[in-house]
């Protein structure tokens, strides 16, 4: 007797396009079976009196507890009364009880939504308030105390279990308004001459429709539940027929005759259910995606592929696309840190075709060097730099011709190797620090896990460890941010927890990914600083991701020029401030040049030493 | 921690008091007459009178009111009009059945449950394909149908547990459990696919968080991040799911005990509606009401231990 959560329903903002989605609908065959079971219902309801063969009320005693025949296809119950012209009849309590009760919980709940999503304040703590005491009300007791002084009728009851379903339907219109209303606002100072409330209003109705309807097929559902419910407990018309009073008087008899509960038991079940599924088709037909991350055997197979860094996919040939890469170094120094040959990571875009974000990467790090990435947004920086530690998602399609770290080869190797280097032989800086932490574990709990893990160490050592390298990384006072959970850090602070949890178990490899881009200007040189020292120190190779060529400048040794998913261009950094040879580095570096020629002139002499 | 409590505690109680408050006063302003319902359709306008007098129905409302609140607060539920029973007997003797039906059920939801949803989350195919089954099945079957099928299977075929009646815990503790398994079963199988369903999503939605990516390039073994990061920040909607699957249990268990012939709460209510007994009335919503606060206030306590934002607020 519940209805998901209406939270899980993603609301959708796109334009109607009603008939491409009455399109995806058709060809949902659950969907359309679903549909058409309860346009069967609901026309046998109506027309009840024409189709039932006997007077559903009818008792005949000489001819109780009948099997299936010509004259009572569902054969008779205990009074003799047809058990078919019952079942049509009753579907008209159960769907008018699911009318009044939708209708109720509209009316109540979407005004209320809308009030409470659009002024939000006062309006929207008392009524979110009554909505929370409503949905912890016990229904079943709520309807006695209703039928104790207003009778059994279908009216009050079904107006009563509107009321209490209210609440659903008004968190989701106040959830679409809000979320209407925040996008309008940075959009209203352009429009003019259309108040606020108007727009929204229109917008917001139009938004509202979709998940409100698929909140109605559930709301129905649960009407016919409850209210046949009711009818078990004996609150009720005696004289109307209904599913619920026939599962009553079934049970009556139950054990002389259990057959009876399956038919009215059966048109309960089938009916909700195609509620619930219509409800689910019209969700899938309006793009509602209810969070379903991809279900196919095809993505399954990826996942299997993504698990293995760089590995050849299942279904993808060993030997990845011959398409030379721009621009090979001539191949790497044997004593490389680490170098990929040949990386390809590519998505599969529906229809079976495949959208290439990285292809033929070639690169090679060395102990103690910087390796510069950089690229504009969306050249497949990240790409490659999660292709490397093996974390692409799992929908990735990854094949490489050979990647070899510290002297092995990683390809194809199984994810519990992979975990073993992770941490103690590369590691990872990420771009953004608040959602790089997780918001449920104290600092020191998130540094301490890996360091025992990794390195087999006790609690106390972890800790001192955790303590030293806090301190290390300038952070000011250690002992409180180890008990301080990452709400509690500015951006700053949590990068520099970042990257002490990634040098934490001394790997030889660092890939930062845009490690200062999501920070305040003021704090981006001293983290940067920070990770040229950690690199130095501990004699890191370091793949550095950015799309900053200042940076670039600051501190990389070498730098591979991305674009579109391809290297373009890889050179030592002064080489390539000096002489750019592909168009599109030339361009890049035209760009930036254009606002900061000092810093690229001291980069020159900088990194020559 | 302890102000967290404390608020949330009062909130509860304001809210049961806002309810017992409401359901009062509609009751009274409905015309519901307990002295109508114990001296029946065929009696005297005198006795009935007399009756009015009896139960102290001839006084001002709010004095009704003020009179049946401040003895509910000392414990006292005042005196069945229909049966002269003392209401907090009355419930204390029915009220073990229906409760252990719910928190039973929910109990099992919340095992099952996750487990199920869990499992959908991180393999994907056969079982969470089943999944979307049972939870169609699940909202669409009416638990006390399910209930009904259970008892022929179980209890009459083939003889497993008792199809009828209630065994209480101090009396046998396994009769007590073979009394309440089909009930149990019968009720949670909705929420069941209800939790499921939502830790799935969470799960889902968990994992491809950055931090968990993250702590995956620390070297953290992925079923080691997937128990302990992914579950926990998981758990929070979850947990508010199972609230609400208490609320739904406490309703269905209501209906569900008329088929295994269990007299709790529910058929006290129905006896007490068809009499007007407001006193029975009214206890049975006070102890419902609170008990369902209970179990919010330590759904909530949970779910700030597991949640530090919200403690901090």
């Amino acid at each position: 007797m519940s209805i998901p959560d209406p939270g899980s329903i993603a609301v959708d903002n796109a334009a109607p396009v009603t008939l491409r989605r009455l399109r995806r609908f058709v060809r949902n065959p659950l969907g359309v079976v679903a549909a058409s079971i309860l346009v069967i219902v609901a026309l046998g309801a109506l027309f009840a009196p024409l189709l039932a063969p006997h007077d559903p009320n009818l008792i005949v005693l000489s001819q109780t507890l009948l099997g299936p025949s010509w004259e009572h296809p569902f054969g008779t119950d205990a009074s003799g009364r047809d058990v078919l012209s019952r079942l049509l009849y009753g579907g008209r309590v159960s769907l008018e009880a699911g009318v009044i009760m939708i209708v109720t919980a509209m009316a109540v709940g979407i005004p209320f939504g809308l009030l409470a999503g659009y002024y939000a304040k006062w309006i929207d703590g008392i009524s979110s308030w009554v909505a929370n005491l409503l949905m912890s009300l016990p229904e079943i007791l709520i309807i006695v105390v209703v039928i104790t002084t207003l009778g059994s009728g279908l009216a009050p009851t079904m107006i009563t279990l509107g009321l209490l379903a209210s609440p659903d339907l008004f968190r989701l219109t106040r959830s679409v308004v809000v979320n209407v209303r925040s996008e309008l606002y940075v959009d209203a100072a352009r429009v003019s001459g259309l108040k606020d409330g108007r727009i929204i209003f229109r917008h917001v109705l139009s938004v509202v429709v979709g998940p409100v309807l698929v909140r109605a097929s559930f709301v129905f559902g649960l009407a016919i539940i409850v209210q046949s419910g009711l009818e078990f407990l004996g609150f009720g018309d005696a004289t109307r027929p209904s599913w619920g009073g026939m599962l009553s008087e079934a049970f009556q008899t139950f054990y002389r005759a259990p057959e009876l509960v399956f038919a009215p038991g059966a048109a309960i079940a089938l009916t909700v259910m195609s509620l619930v599924v219509l409800g689910a088709a019209i969700a899938d037909a309006l793009g509602t995606d209810r969070m379903t991350a991809p279900r196919s055997r095809g993505a399954r197979r990826a996942r299997k592929a993504a698990a293995i860094v760089a590995a050849p996919a299942a279904s993808a040939p060993a030997v990845s696309d011959p398409a030379v890469p721009a621009n090979t170094p001539g191949g790497a120094p044997s004593n490389a840190l680490l170098s990929v040959e040949g990386l390809r990571v590519a998505y599969p875009a529906g229809d079976g075709e495949e959208k290439v974000v990285l292809e033929g990467a070639t690169l090679h790090v060395d102990r103690g060097e910087v390796l510069g990435v950089v690229g504009e947004s969306g050249s497949g920086k990240s790409q490659l730099a999660f292709g490397i530690l093996g974390l692409l998602p799992v929908e990735a399609v990854v094949s490489a011709e050979r990647v070899v770290l510290d002297g092995e080869s990683v390809l194809g190797r199984s994810e519990r190797f992979l975990e073993g280097l992770r941490g103690t032989k590369i590691a990872y800086v990420p771009q953004e620090p608040m959602s790089n932490l997780d918001p449920s574990f104290t600092i020191g709990a998130q540094l301490m896990r890996p360091m025992r893990h990794n390195l087999g160490i006790s609690r106390g050592e972890a800790r001192n460890r955790a303590l030293a390298l806090l301190a290390r990384v300038g952070i000011p006072d250690p002992p409180r941010t180890m008990r301080a959970y990452p709400h509690e850090l500015s951006g700053g602070m949590a990068q520099r927890v970042l990257i002490a949890g990634a040098v934490s178990c001394d790997p030889e490899l660092l890939i930062a990914d845009e490690p200062t881009t999501a920070l305040d200007v003021t704090v981006q040189a001293g983290v940067l600083s920070l990770l040229r020292e950690l690199q130095q120190e501990r004699d890191m190779g370091m793949i550095l991701v950015t799309h900053d060529l200042g940076v670039v400048a600051d501190i990389c040794d070498r730098v591979a020029v991305l674009r579109s998913g391809r290297i373009v261009e890889t050179k030592p950094v002064a080489e390539l401030f000096a002489a750019p040879e592909h168009p599109y580095t030339r361009e890049l570096l035209a760009s930036t040049l254009d606002d900061a020629p000092t810093r690229a002139e001291r980069a020159r002499t900088g990194t020559a030493s | 921690m302890v102000r967290f409590v404390l608020r949330r505690l009062l909130a509860g109680v304001f809210l049961a008091w806002v309810v017992v408050t409401g359901m009062f006063f509609f009751l009274a302003l409905t015309g519901a007459d307990p002295a109508r319902g114990a001296v029946g359709l065929y009696a005297t306008d005198d006795q009935l009178a007399a009756k009015r007098a009896q139960l102290g129905l001839d006084r001002p409302l709010l004095e009704q009111y003020w009179d049946w609140l401040s003895h509910a607060v000392r414990g006292d539920l005042g005196t069945s009009s229909a049966q002269n029973t003392d209401v907090l007997e009355l419930l204390v003797t029915r009220l073990p059945v229906t409760v252990s039906l719910a928190i039973g059920a929910v109990l099992v939801a919340a095992i099952i449950g996750a487990t199920l949803g869990l499992i959908a989350a991180i393999r994907p195919g056969a079982i969470d394909r089943i999944l979307q089954i049972v939870m169609v099945l699940g909202f669409g079957l009416p638990n006390f149908w399910i209930a009904m099928i259970l008892a022929l299977l179980f209890a009459v075929r083939l003889g497993w547990f008792p199809a009828t009646g209630y065994i209480p815990f101090l009396d046998s503790p396994v009769g007590w459990l073979s009394s309440i398994v089909l009930p149990v079963i019968a009720l949670s199988i909705g929420s069941i696919a209800a939790i499921a369903q939502q830790l799935r999503t969470s799960v889902i939605t968990v994992s491809s968080q950055d931090y968990v990516r993250t702590l995956r390039s620390r070297g953290l073994p992925a079923r080691q991040i997937l128990l302990t990061n992914v579950l926990r920040n998981a758990a929070p909607p979850a947990l508010t799911m199972l609230s609400l699957q208490f609320i739904a249990a406490m309703s269905g268990a209501a209906i569900v005990e008329r088929v295994f012939g269990l007299s709790g709460i529910g058929s006290v209510a129905i006896n007490a509606s068809g009499n007007s007994d407001i006193p029975v009335i009214m206890g049975v919503l006070l102890f419902t009401v609170l008990l369902i606060v209970t179990v919010n206030l330590v759904i909530d306590i949970a779910y700030s231990a597991l949640n530090p934002k919200v403690r901090a607020a």
